[in-house]
Formats: structure tokens, sequence, C-alpha cells
């Protein structure tokens, strides 16, 4: 179950002619998927393309009637191998994922695509994480459509466009036998806008068809000498056929400006950017009108020359607007010139940053630099030497710098992965710190204050293969993590297989939360919930004992910090060879929360005797050391100073978001911090005989309580 | 310039601007959503975006809307994916610290930008894991939004949420209303809620709070104060007489032995040790009090007041005695019942996590014995098998609260027992220390009774707290003399507070040694 339901949202999918769409852009891009017959999609999450995933695998029932096969895949390379759907039959075929990381696992895949070359249209969705937010390294997928050649659509960041690019990208597929990437960035993704719907469109040729009727042809298979032939293809066929499609179709766009000896050259998602840049000088307005000329790019590569040299021949300079780097783009726009022999001065990085996101205050500086070189007579004065001191160099406001704390992700209120982390810092207090190998997932989050473990992430799944050459004999070992998604995505093989296979002596955890949770809660093999449409409940123990490991220990209640720290060491100290493994098993709290609250509340509603646990801390008994919170960082285990005159310090403090998981607790008595601590049991609906023990133990307890109340001053 | 071509008709209409500064988990989505449907209904044209990845993980995040007038023409915007420092027109922040970081940011400028702040604070991980005080100055925010906004609207709109069973964001919705930032009627914003269908009523009642909770602020003219500091938040009790004749005459005698203005912290002092032990124990605390005052030199007490206050936390040290008298209390079962927020007619029952150790038995054994046992390390590795170990303790059932109970009854035998016999010889070296240097170096002599404030904790927590005061006060008597002795202890004490391995400590105190 995805962290996010769009059961409501689905229903959009099924709008048609004369409707208009409203919602997000992966919505609009699932839309156009289905308005342009697609036959099939698959794809890995992961943001910012998790809820296209999410709203395909909650529109199931739309995708059967039209007849559309949809797969969760097993990892990016799976994904884009589903295209190979596409090489012999007339079907369109659609795939998606993260980006870059995602297109690293998918290339072998990619590069096998593009070089047989496909029948039906064979669309990529990436979802560009790259800028403000991003989770991953900072580089570009363009290079992966240069080697590959595989075209890349770039579309101006609105529905419209976006929609239209999606259709335009399986007709230019299947006019060039290439595989597309359509390129969505990370705000696109989640822009709320609207678009006009058409119908769906059910898929022309159908798998069922394909399968019933197989195809094949040698030449489409990478193996010399069509391979050979392959290269060949893509130059004199593919390529040339391109070129014309995109021209014919007007896939690029120019804006006419009346300001037409200077040009912006612009990728087609940086096109809201530079239109807001040119209106604060008064150049543009919110419509789109323009002064400037701009060249569009909806289509990233390949390079149209003549519209290049159309565009900059009559212009003194350009300014290429490319975001990221290397600077591909402009780098080829010189060549084009220079080859055309026109004499166009490009501007571009230099008065843009080199790298990183061109935000709404970057993107206006650069366009500034270049006008103020180019063409100064077109900007207003106090635009072209600004005086207007910023507000952030008021002291006030640079005295912020002192009090806003940084506030990374971190791991969530009851997060059953906090525990384990917890009990690697109480084993690290016992043996002394260990070489880990950290993983992609939540998990990761254990880099961060308060926890402050794991050295390195080499990439989804390969924590425990990125220790693999600390298999010598040493005093220590190395310990690897990863969690149950990039165990499926690859980690079995790349990590597990691996250390049983060269006899790795080393720990691996596995953090196994039933579900893909950092991108978004979906299901996966070892998911323990029911799916009426996957195959779930397969244990990693077994997984892993399947392909050879021996020492194989599952812990199914995460927050028992003492089991948790006590198996750990074991793991570090035991003399048996090969890898010692570790699953440890809680369900994310995110998707437990959403899963049992409304069955809670439906219960307390209902009258039924139900039991609610949280945690608490006696702010009497608390000195203020906030030990527990080193071994947490819950968020809902919070500070707060007392009224206590004799107290400087806060105290702990446990607000009522909280789920009682148990961790303070637990850490508390496994680290021996102290007693201020107590699980509160709200017994909801108590029945008649909690009511009677109540009163009984109340009689008791009460008496006593009074009794020694009588003998003492009446002082606090 | 090409003369074939006409400029083409700027229009100068900007789009209206909001940027949502939140936390993930705090509902800014939902908040957004009300937002771009609010303006949808009233024919405008909105677009929203947001970048969730990671940051939803409890992380900052940021949200962005702008919306315009729709044209008869069906002419469609274009409009910035994000906000564009100097042209916003609301900046929400939906927690303190999340507006000073959009001041930060340039979102905020005093020509434009209207600054709706809830002024709650949700601590992040760096202000809660210093062993000290590590929480941030709010005021600052405050400052910084007087200059930075053109008008700052800030309320405590998550207790405002709670205390209408509703969310953050439907409070915010309310203040945005209330602001009169957007040409829109209070009918729009809550025909928006309706029409969202979660959750209807009680979003309604909290925002009808934001919204009469703004107007009233805009209509009084008041700007947002910030919160008092910690300081301000403490009670003093009053030294007064409360019925019972040797506690009174305690009373009486501290109220002509010290000046007014220690009364409450004395009162409060006092008050402690005689909860912790008994009246005899008031008295001893006051006669060391006592011996500061007639130490004084200037007409500022303040060696005293350290030592009302630091005497008292020492006496009252926490040993097992006082935690199972503390946790066996009928006022206690109250305040956990407050606490979790727990109706009239739900039962509540608790459970404690306790971890005994042999060290905390041989405490509180008489002190001859448990200097015997401590002198059989085997012995008491054996015993310490079988004590050392995580408990849960069920305080509500009768089996549990009665060992409890016992317990926390055992003071009059605390006077005799070995912790109590280390704790008074540990005190007595500290104050003398205090009593030999206040007469050459009075400051460091205050400084020295402050230091205490390092010693806290339990078991392991409790010696790293204890040698770090141990460290600290090694060096106080090198520092005697000097001009500057006291405001370097006082360093020392920051210094040891900052983190809890003692790195900064160990700084701090190389950085003294190049000058003793």
């Amino acid at each position: 179950m995805a962290e996010r339901s769009f059961a409501r949202e689905v229903q959009d999918l099924k709008l048609g002619n004369g409707d208009t769409f409203h919602g997000e852009g992966i919505l609009a891009i699932t839309k156009a998927l289905l308005q342009s017959g697609v036959g099939y999609v698959g794809g890995y999450q992961g943001a910012p393309i998790s809820h296209l995933m999410d709203v395909l695998a909650d529109a199931q029932d739309i995708l059967g009637d039209l007849g559309v096969h949809f797969e969760t895949s097993a990892n990016e390379a799976a994904a884009a191998a589903m295209l190979s759907a596409s090489v012999m039959y007339p079907i369109r075929g659609a795939v998606t994922w993260k980006s870059t990381a995602g297109t690293n696992v998918a290339s072998d895949a990619l590069s096998n695509l593009a070089s047989g070359g496909v029948t039906g249209g064979a669309l990529i969705v990436i979802g560009e994480d790259y800028g403000e937010g991003s989770s991953i390294m900072q580089e570009r997928s363009h290079a992966f459509a240069m080697k590959s050649q595989i075209w890349l659509l770039d579309p101006r960041p609105n529905l419209e466009s976006i929609v239209k690019a999606v259709e335009d990208g399986f007709e230019l597929s299947e006019a060039t036998n290439t595989p597309v990437m359509l390129e969505v960035r990370i705000r696109s993704c989640h822009v709320h806008g609207r678009f006009a719907a058409k119908d769906n469109k059910p898929p022309a040729f159908t798998m069922a068809q394909a399968l019933e009727n197989p195809r094949r042809d040698t030449n489409r298979i990478v193996l010399p000498p069509a391979s050979y032939m392959h290269e060949k293809e893509k130059i004199e066929q593919r390529w040339p056929a391109a070129v014309s499609f995109i021209k014919e179709r007007k896939l690029n766009e120019v804006f006419e400006g009346d300001i037409d000896d200077v040009g912006i050259i612009l990728q087609g998602g940086m096109y809201n950017g530079v239109i807001r840049a040119l209106q604060g000088f008064g150049l543009a307005d919110v419509w789109g009108n323009t002064r400037i000329p701009l060249y569009v790019m909806n289509v990233t590569y390949p390079l149209i020359d003549d519209e290049l040299i159309d565009f900059c021949q009559s212009k003194r300079a350009v300014l290429m607007v490319e975001e990221g780097q290397p600077d591909y783009i402009e780098q080829a726009l010189h060549k084009i010139l220079r080859k055309a022999d026109v004499p166009t001065k490009i501007y571009g990085k230099g008065e843009l940053p080199i790298g990183g996101e061109y935000t709404a205050a970057v993107m206006a500086a650069g366009v500034r630099k270049f006008l103020t070189s180019a063409a100064p007579e077109v900007l207003p004065d106090h635009i072209r030497a600004p005086n207007d001191p910023s507000i952030l160099a008021h002291d006030k406001i640079k005295a912020l710098a002192e009090v806003v704390p940084a506030r990374p992700p971190g791991f969530c209120i009851g997060c059953p992965e906090r525990p384990i982390f917890a009990a690697m810092k109480l084993v690290e207090k016992d043996l002394g710190p260990h070489h880990v190998a950290a993983d992609i997932g939540c998990h990761l989050f254990s880099i961060l204050p308060p926890f402050n473990i794991g050295a390195t992430t080499m990439g989804y799944g390969l924590g425990p293969a990125s220790a693999s050459a600390f298999n010598v004999k040493a005093d220590k070992r190395s310990i690897s993590i990863m969690g149950d998604g990039g165990f499926w995505h690859n980690g079995l093989n790349s990590g597990i297989g691996n250390a049983v296979y060269n006899q790795h002596d080393g720990v691996i955890l596995v953090v196994d939360n039933h579900y893909t949770s950092a991108t978004g809660g979906q299901d996966i093999l070892s998911s323990r919930a029911d799916n009426k449409s996957r195959s779930t409940n397969h244990p990693i123990t077994e997984a892993v004992k399947g392909i050879g490991a021996k020492w194989v220990r599952q812990i199914d209640r995460t927050s028992d910090v003492t089991k948790m720290r006590d198996t750990l060491k074991e793991a570090l100290t035991s003399t048996e060879k090969g890898p010692k493994i570790i699953v440890a098993s809680s369900e994310c709290m995110l998707n437990k929360q959403r899963r049992i609250k409304p069955l809670f509340n439906k219960a307390v509603k209902g009258g039924e005797r139900v039991v609610r646990e949280r945690f608490g801390v006696d702010e009497d008994v608390c000195t203020g050391d906030h030990a527990c919170i080193r071994l947490s960082g819950c968020p809902s285990l919070s500070v707060k100073h007392t009224s206590d005159p004799l107290k400087d310090d806060p105290v702990a403090a446990i607000d009522n978001s909280c789920v009682g998981c148990g961790n303070c607790g637990e850490v508390a008595e496994a680290a021996v911090l102290c007693p201020s601590f107590y699980r509160a049991d709200i017994i909801h609906n108590p029945t008649g005989i909690d009511q009677f023990m109540a009163k009984l133990r109340g009689g008791i307890i009460g008496f006593l309580q009074r009794r020694r109340d009588r003998r003492r001053l009446a002082l606090v | 310039m090409n003369i074939m071509l006409q400029p083409p008709a700027i229009d100068l209409t900007r789009p209206l601007s909001i940027a949502v500064l939140a936390m993930g988990g705090q509902g800014g989505g939902v908040l957004v959503d009300w937002i771009v449907a609010l303006a949808e209904s009233q024919n405008w044209i909105a677009q929203s975006t947001s970048v969730p990845g990671v940051a939803q993980r409890t992380g900052a995040t940021i949200y962005y809307v702008e919306m315009i007038p729709a044209r008869a023409d069906a002419a469609y915007p274009v409009l910035s994916l994000m906000p564009v420092p100097g042209e916003v027109d609301v900046v929400v922040g939906a927690e303190l610290m999340e507006a000073g970081r959009a001041i930060q940011r340039g979102l905020v400028t005093p020509d434009k930008t209207t600054l709706i702040a809830s002024s709650h604070r949700s601590f992040a991980i760096q202000e809660k894991l210093v062993p000290g005080d590590g929480i941030s100055d709010s005021s600052k925010v405050y400052e910084a939004a007087e200059a930075a906004a053109k008008r700052f609207v800030a309320f405590d709109m998550a207790t405002l949420a709670d205390s209408t069973g509703s969310a953050i964001s439907a409070v915010l919705f309310g203040a945005l209303a209330g602001s009169d930032s957007l040409p829109f009627g209070r009918e729009a914003y809550e025909a928006t809620i309706r029409a969202a269908g979660i959750g209807i009523e009680p979003s309604l009642r909290a925002f009808a709070a934001g919204f009469e909770r703004t107007q009233a602020d805009a209509a009084s003219a008041t700007p947002p104060t910030p919160p008092k500091p910690a300081s301000a938040g403490k009670l003093y009790p009053a030294l007064a007489p409360i019925g019972d004749a040797a506690f009174d005459a305690l009373v009486a005698d501290a109220s002509t032995t010290f000046p007014a203005p220690l009364h409450g912290i004395i009162a409060a002092g006092l008050r402690k040790v005689v909860d912790f032990q008994d009246v005899g124990y008031g008295r001893e605390y006051l006669d060391l009090v006592a011996g500061f005052r007639r130490l004084e030199q200037g007409s500022d007490p303040a060696l005293t007041r350290a030592a009302a206050k630091h005497v008292a936390v020492a006496m009252a040290y926490d040993d097992v005695i006082r935690v199972a008298d503390l946790k066996t209390r009928a006022s206690r079962f109250e305040r956990v019942r407050g606490d979790v927020l727990a109706k009239p007619d739900q039962l509540v029952y608790t459970t404690e996590f306790m971890h005994p150790r042999m060290e905390e038995v041989l405490g509180t054994l008489p002190a001859g014995l448990g200097l015997w046992l401590e002198s059989k390390p085997g012995l008491c590795k054996t015993l310490d098998r079988v004590v050392n170990r995580g408990r849960r303790v069920q305080t509500g059932t009768v089996r549990w609260f009665l060992p409890l109970y016992v317990l926390g009854g055992m003071k009059r035998f605390r006077r005799g027992a070995l912790r109590h016999k280390r704790e008074v010889a540990h005190r007595d070296a500290w104050l003398d220390l205090a009593r030999t240097t206040a007469a050459k170096d009075y400051e460091l002599a205050v400084a020295i009774l402050e230091a205490r404030r390092l010693v806290k904790g339990y078991s392991d927590t409790h010696a790293r707290g204890a040698s770090k005061f141990d460290r600290v006060i090694a060096v106080a008597p090198r520092l005697a003399g000097r001009a500057d002795g006291g405001q370097w202890l006082r360093r020392l004490c920051k210094a040891a507070l900052a983190d809890e391995e003692g790195k900064a400590l160990d700084g701090a105190l190389a950085t003294v040694e190049t000058f003793l």
C-alpha cells in the first residue's frame, strides 16, 4: 500500500474530449499515456516520479478496461528491459524512474534497446532529481541520451506542453525507430495546473496479440554484424529522420520579440524561469509576451542545426540557458555556429552558474548579466545599476544565522529503524566504532545527528557490496546496511550472494520495514500485507538462506533494543565463517499508522475496548541531560522548560504525537539511562472487569498513597 | 533593432504569490491544495509546486503558489515554479524557525510581504541533543520579521489547532483569510474546506479560530510579541508557614536570615530538601546557605543566591528511594493522566522502564555493609547478574506498586546509606572550595557553586557529568585571583554542557592550560 492514495484522482484519468483536467504534472503524464494508446507501462518508484507509479497502481481497474498492462518492475534495469516488447511489435510502451540514479541502473538495457531500435513507440519518463530537495548526486541525464542515441524531450513546464510531449514522443519514437526520453524536473512533476483532456485510446495492438503471433528478426539483436549495422542506421537513417520529424512537427518553439538582435536559447524546462526573469526587467509579461526572441528547445537532443542557425544568424548575441553541467548544448551550439560561419556571440555559462539549479534569483541575475553586456540599452537604469541593498544585509536578518537550525529530513515519529541505530550506538560504546557501509533508503538518515553512523553510500542496494573489500583478517568486522527495497532491487545478488561466494565475514544488516518506504511505501516481495495484484510475503531470510547464507537472524520487533544490541554483538564476535546476516523487521510507522488509525478510531467509536499506548517522561525525575535524545532523535521526544526554579536546563518531554513505539523506554532500559520514562496504556471503553480491577487497585493504592501523604508535609 | 516588429503590449499585471515553508508531515500540502482550490473556485488560474522527496520525512520543505485572474480570451499565464526573492506577497511559516528560514532566503521583503507564522516551536535535533540548554532564541526571529516583513502576523497556531481538534493547516488557512491578503471573502475559504470534504467540522472550527485571532490582532494593532525567556516561567514558592510547627520555625528563621529578594529561591530549595528527606535536613540546608550569607561582600548577594539553588540540588540527589517515592505519589498518577490527555472515562496504567544495577543496591545499603560488599568484587559481580537487568514496573498494579512504595518509604535509613555518605563528602569538598575561594575571589566562588549544574542524570550519564564537574572544579583553585577567573570557570561549564563526550570541554581546558 503506497503512502498516498490516488483513489479519487485516478477518476480524472477517465476524462475525455471536452473535459478540462486539473491536477498534478505526474497525473497529467499518466493521462497522456492513456490518451496515446499505450500498451504497457512499467517502472521503479522514486522521487519525483513515485506518484506516477502510485497513480497507475491505484488505476489498475481503468488500465484493465483499456487493456493496458502495468508492472511494478524489480528495478530500473528490469523496467528498461521491459521496453523490448516494442522492439518487434507495434506496441507503445512507457517506463519511468528517478534519474540519474535509475538511468544508471537501466543503462545496460537502454544501450541494447537503442542499438537495435524499436518498432512501437518506446517512451522513458525520467524524473530529473536535480537541485533543491534532491536526494541524489547532482548529474544530468543528458549524457545518457547522447551516448546511446536516445532522443531527449524537455518540454515547457506546463501541463499542456508536458502532455503534448508524451504524445509527440511516441510518434517521434515510431518515426525514427528510436526510444525517447521525456525529462520532467522535480517541480514539474508536482506542478498543479490544467489541460484540455482527450479520450483514452486502447492500444491498437495488444500484448496478447503479440504473444500469440511471435515475431523475430536477428537484425534487431545486438550481436555482430548487426551491431555495426545498428550504428550505421543510427547515423544514416534514424538521426536524419528525427531531425526532419522535429522540424516538420515544430516540436521546438520560437517566440518572436521586437528586440531581435539578441535572443535566448533555452531548454523547454527553463521557459517559465526565463519569462519570469524577463518580466522583472519589463521585457516580458505573465501571458508569455516577450520583447526578447526565444528559441525553446522542447527537444534537447538531437539539436536541430538549421533552426539554431536561423535563430542566431540575425543576432549579435544569444544567451544559452542550460541547467546543469557539463554544458553539452552550449558546446554543440558553438560548433554548429562555427561550422556555419555564424559570428553570433554566445553567452551562457559564466553569465549563469556552471552548476546548480537555476532558481528564480539565479536566472534573473544571469539574464541581467547577459543583457547588461549584450544589449544594455534595453534594460531600465535601475536594473542595470541596482543600488537597492538587499534586505539580507540587515543586521537583524544576518543574526538569524545563529538561531535558525538546519532541519534535514530524519526518521519519522515512531520509526522502527531508530532503535536499530540506537542499538548500534550502544554496541559502539562497548566494542568501539566499526566501518559502516550505508545504503540508500530512509535508513541513510543514520548518518545525521543524533546517530552519526555510516561512512559511505555507493548506490541503492549496494551497501554490502561496498564493504566487500573489507574482507580481510582483522580484529574488527565491517558492518553493512541495506533496506528491504535495496535488497530486492539488486542487493540479494550484489550484496548477499557476493558475500556468501567470497566468504566475507562481515555483518550485513537488512532493514526490513515491509515496504520501499523512502520512495513512498510501495509493496515489495517481502511486504507482509496481502496485495491483490502482486505476490507478497516472501521472507528475506528464506531468500538469503536460499543462496547459501548460514548465519541468519530474524528480529521481528526492532524496538527490542536489548535484543537488537545483543544480536549485533553476537554477529560481530561470532566465530562462524561467512556473512552474518541480521534481518531487522518492523513495519514502517507511516504506513502502519495509516493502516491502523482508522481501525482504531472505528473501534473506539463502536464502543470496543481498545488500548492506546504512548510514552511520557516524569519531569521531576528527569534531570535534563538529554542522553535519551542522543539515542533517539524522535520528533515527538522533545524538551521543555519547567517551572522549577532549581532546574536551569530543559527536561525531556513527549508530546501527544507519540505513537507508542516503545523506543525511548527500551533505550532508557538498555542503555541504563534513567527511570524517567513511562509507558501509559490508555484503555478506551473499559469493560466491567477493567472497571472492577481499577476500583480494587485504586482502593488499595489510594489508601497507601493517602496514608503517606498524611505523613508528608504538603510542600509540592 | 528590427523596425518591422512592433513591441508587444507588455501587461504589467503580476500574479499573486504565496510561499509556504513547513516541515514534512505538517500538512503544508493540504494548505496549498486548499489555496489552489480557493483560487480556482473564484475563476482564477492557480499553479502550485512542491519539492517532496526526502524533505517529507520531517525535514524543512517549501511549497509555492502563484495565481492570477483568468482572462476572457482563455490565455494561459506563464507562472513561476519557484518563489522570486523580493516578489512574494504572502509567506506562510508553519513553525517559527521556518518563518525565520523564509526571511533568511530573502522571500520576505518590507515593500511587499505579509508574513504569517505560527509562533510555536518544534525543536530541531541540534537544539535537543546538547546536554545543557540548546534551545534557539525565538525573539531573534521576531526582530528579523519586524525588519523584513511589510506585515507580520504571528501567534501559536499549533495550540489553537489542538484546542479545535484539527491540524495547523486549517488555522493557517484561517490566518491567511483573516489577513485579507487575497481578494476573496471568508465564505469562499469556508466553501473550499467544505468542498475538499475531509474533516470538515474540525477544519472549519480551526479556520474560524485562525481567522478571528488574525482579525482581532489587526483591529487592536498589537504587534506580535516574542515568548518570554524560560527564566520568566519559573515559579517561586512563597517563604511562608504551612501549618507544621517544625517547618514553620525554619521559615521564620530563614525570613530573618536572608534578604527578601532571596526568599523565593530559598523557599524553593527548602521545600525541595525537606520533601527529599525531612525537616532536619531543611535545617542543614539553611545552615549551609547561611554560611555563604556570611561571606557576602557587596550589595548583590550572588554567592548566597547560587548557594540557595545549587546546595538544594546537591542535597536532593536522585537516588532509588527518591525515584520510587516520586513514582508512587498520588499527585504523579494525576499528572500522568493530564500529560497523556486521558478522558475521565478512560483508564490509565503506567509501566516504568527501570534498570537497577548493583551500584544502586550498594548505594542504598548501610555504609558499612555497602563498603564490605564493594571490597568483594567477585560477590558483587555475581549479585549484579541477579540485579542488573531491565525491569518493566507496572506501577498501577498492586503487585508492583507495593515494592516501590516500600522502597519510597525507606527515607529514614537514607542518612546511613553508602550513597548518602559519598554525596555528603563530595558536597562538602565542593562547598569548602567555594568558601575558601570566596574570600580571595568572590566571582570565582559563585562560578564554583554554579558548576554543580554539570552533575545530573543517572548511572553512566551521572558518572560522565560528575567527571566533567570534577575536571572543571579541579582547575578552579588555579584560576583564583585572576581578574577573569570566574568568567573562565563559567566558560568551562558552558563547554562541558555543549556535547556529551566532552570535546568542547577538552578544548576549553587546553586553552585554560595555555595561560595558567
